[in-house]
């Protein structure tokens, strides 16, 4: 299994970037995920690992070896396509069969080698299938058994899930991790859906625009955002941003609320904005919980019930509605004053004019 | 209409399904078999027009009225393939049927007073026919195949223009450049000659093949290739293993269309060829009849000259039923 490192690589199509300079290090086993909405570049950046797509500029070394303009069969990696890619004039065994025989490899060894990974797959019974006649599940289990078949250096997998419908899209997921874990493969899974990445990967990039990010395990995108866009997009809801002013050790919030910031961020927030100016309070909904005497008066706006709890609209003013996660027991009917406490301990701040996060421990 | 319009809340009591207003299916589907058939009768009466012609005798050829009954004879196809010429008297012509080492044909062709002299040139012009139109066909596709690749996988300079000056060879008549081209190829020294001809057809074929294979190959998504790119082949390969066999349909119609054109051609084979790389088509209306035009013998010339196409057409059937239809209708 191979690192992947990604010194500077950058992809331009015409004047306009496709990814801005990059660096990255994907670790041997390691199960990356690249999350971003669509036309981030996240897809463009694995193409650049498979060698489909030529870098503008920088270098990809896998194992410390320069591979920046190896052809990709020289790479040694699977790739997994979001549209399966399956040969519609080949079985199934003929496809999961068509890597090895590239590499010239005895007739015996190929077949013991399908066989055992349609064993893995559970896919036996449908080795002389065409891809035609599959569903989507299994077409990508066909297509997943071609990309192990070869025990390739790393996996580089492009929304292998984006064309499943959301049964079959659950049941796959579990069986990839379960399979890079029995593997311990370097995989580099491109998502644009952040559950997915959460569930799956032990880091996720999140990428937009061009640029990474945050480069974090799924708890540290997830509980500490490095910026507003990664506030935002993880997580669903996204985190609650609401625009203040800071001042005296107190946030000023609308709806005349005021907000008396831990003392802990103190040193940090006067860092990062001086002692008076805009702050943006950040908070996830469960990070929330409603009480009599909370600081933050509320009116319902409205109410879902999603089973094993009650997520709250509540609105602070006329622009500003947060959601909060609350208990299924109590009813809240629409209109009613609320109001509600954060957990010191998660609530975040960030600077409205950089966008960038706040951080306790001092700003890198 | 008028009483719905008086009360316009009252319930539509007629059916408005549009499958449902006209005649009954079991009429329209008459109709449309008598439609069917009339139009196949139309279609296929000269050809059998043709093929009884070919079977005639040659009195019952021009016999009036036509005979739809008759005695079939194959005296028509020895006469496309022998040269011959009448004995110049009843009795030269008795003595030569008397003879007893006389073949089966040498027999048929001496009771119409006539003997072979060699063999004719028909066979030879359907084997120049082959040459030129295989050959032009085979490299035609086999062109059209690589530059619709190219076209459709490579970011290639100026691709727009370059698609629109091969598709701009076919906006001119080809008679009207019958001249230029006659006067550049005897200047060359290309006439009559069989590469003449193929260039010429494969020229004529290349911005068809190649704009029609584009379509093709535009339609195989290129995550077949990529997968194969992956998986340790060259592109070369990929191309071999992956994108042929997916585009097998695109080439098989392709395939038939270049070869009907090259096969049929005839202003410029009349033109360019004389006796040795003469091709069918300008052959057949100039036959020759020893002493009248021989009605019979221009029938089975056509009922030869037809049956490659259909062989090639009926063997490809399957990929040009889907070929000719492809690109109409298009998935996601």
């Amino acid at each position: 299994m191979a690192t992947i490192e990604l010194i500077n690589v950058e992809k331009k199509f015409g004047s306009s970037y496709a990814v801005k300079p990059m660096n990255m290090t994907i670790h041997s086993g390691e199960f990356v995920v690249l999350l971003g909405p669509s036309g981030c570049g996240k897809t463009t950046t694995l193409r650049m690992i498979s060698g489909l797509e030529a870098v503008t500029d920088g270098q990809i070394l896998f194992d410390g070896k320069d591979v920046t303009w190896l052809h990709p069969s020289d790479r040694d990696i699977a790739f997994v396509f979001q549209f399966f890619a399956l040969y519609s004039h080949m079985t199934a065994r003929e496809n999961i069969a068509f890597p090895l025989q590239a590499q010239g490899e005895p007739r015996d060894s190929i077949r013991k080698r399908v066989e055992e990974v349609a064993k893995m797959l559970r896919i036996e019974h449908l080795m002389n299938a065409r891809p035609g006649g599959l569903s989507g599940g299994d077409q990508q289990r066909v297509a997943l058994a071609r990309a192990l078949v070869r025990r390739p250096a790393a996996f580089l997998m492009d929304e292998p899930l984006g064309a499943l419908d959301a049964e079959f899209r659950e049941a796959m997921r579990a069986e990839i991790k379960r399979l890079h874990i029995e593997q311990n493969a370097t995989t580099v899974y491109v998502t644009h859906d952040q559950i997915e990445a959460m569930a799956m990967g032990d880091r996720v990039v999140v990428m937009s625009a061009a640029v990474v990010q945050q480069n974090g395990t799924p708890a540290e995108v997830y509980h500490d955002p490095a910026n507003l866009f990664v506030a935002k997009f993880i997580g669903s809801p996204g985190m609650n941003l609401i625009q203040g002013h800071y001042a005296d050790g107190k946030v000023a919030l609308p709806g005349d609320n005021r907000y008396t910031v831990p003392a802990d961020w103190h040193t940090a927030i006067h860092e990062a904005i001086g002692r008076d100016g805009d702050i943006i309070l950040g908070f996830r909904p469960e990070a929330a919980h409603i009480s009599a005497s909370g600081p933050i008066a509320t009116t319902v706006y409205t109410t879902d019930l999603h089973g094993s709890y009650t997520m709250l609209h509540l609105e602070l003013d006329r622009d500003t509605i947060v959601d909060v996660r609350a208990g299924r027991g109590t009813n809240y009917p629409i209109g009613t004053p609320a109001r509600f406490d954060l957990d010191p301990a998660m609530v975040r701040f960030f600077d409205p004019k950089t966008e960038a996060a706040i951080h306790k421990g001092g700003n890198p | 209409m008028a009483t719905r319009a008086s009360a316009p809340n009252a319930p539509v009591t007629i059916s408005t399904r549009v499958d449902k207003v006209g005649l009954r299916p079991k009429v329209t589907r008459a109709i449309r078999a008598l439609v069917v058939v009339i139009l196949t009768v139309l279609i296929l009466l000269p050809v059998v027009w043709m093929v009884m012609t070919s079977l005639k005798s040659p009195s019952d050829v021009v016999a009036v009225p036509p005979k739809i009954i008759f005695e079939p004879s194959i005296e028509s196809f020895i006469f496309l393939v022998t040269e011959r010429v009448q004995f110049p008297t009843r009795q030269e012509a008795d003595e030569f049927r008397a003879r007893d080492d006389l073949k089966w044909y040498e027999e048929k062709v001496a009771e119409r007073g006539q003997k072979i002299t060699r063999v004719g040139d028909f066979p030879k012009q359907l084997r120049n026919s082959f040459i030129i139109a295989g050959t032009s066909t085979i490299f035609s596709v086999l062109f059209g195949v690589l530059s619709a690749y190219a076209f459709s996988r490579f970011k290639i300079p100026g691709e727009g223009d370059l698609l629109f000056f091969i598709l701009s060879t076919r906006m001119l008549p080809p008679v009207a450049v019958t001249i230029p081209i006659f006067l550049m190829y005897r200047e060359l020294g290309l006439d009559n000659t069989y590469f003449g001809l193929i260039l010429l057809y494969t020229t004529f074929n290349l911005s068809f093949s190649v704009w029609l294979l584009k379509g093709f190959i535009d339609e195989i998504p290129k995550e077949y290739e990529e997968a194969a790119l992956v998986d340790g082949y060259t592109r070369l390969q990929a191309f071999r293993k992956v994108v042929l066999p997916q585009a097998v349909t695109g080439i098989a119609a392709t395939t038939v269309f270049c070869f009907i054109f090259a096969w049929n051609e005839y202003a410029f084979a009349a033109m360019l060829t004389s006796d040795a790389t003469r091709t069918a088509p300008p052959s057949i209306p100039s036959i020759q009849g020893v002493g009248r035009i021989e009605w019979e013998t221009i029938a089975a010339a056509s009922l030869v000259f037809l049956m490659p196409v259909v062989i090639v057409t009926f063997a490809l059937r399957k990929h040009l039923l889907r070929g000719v239809t492809f690109g109409a209708i298009r998935k996601g």
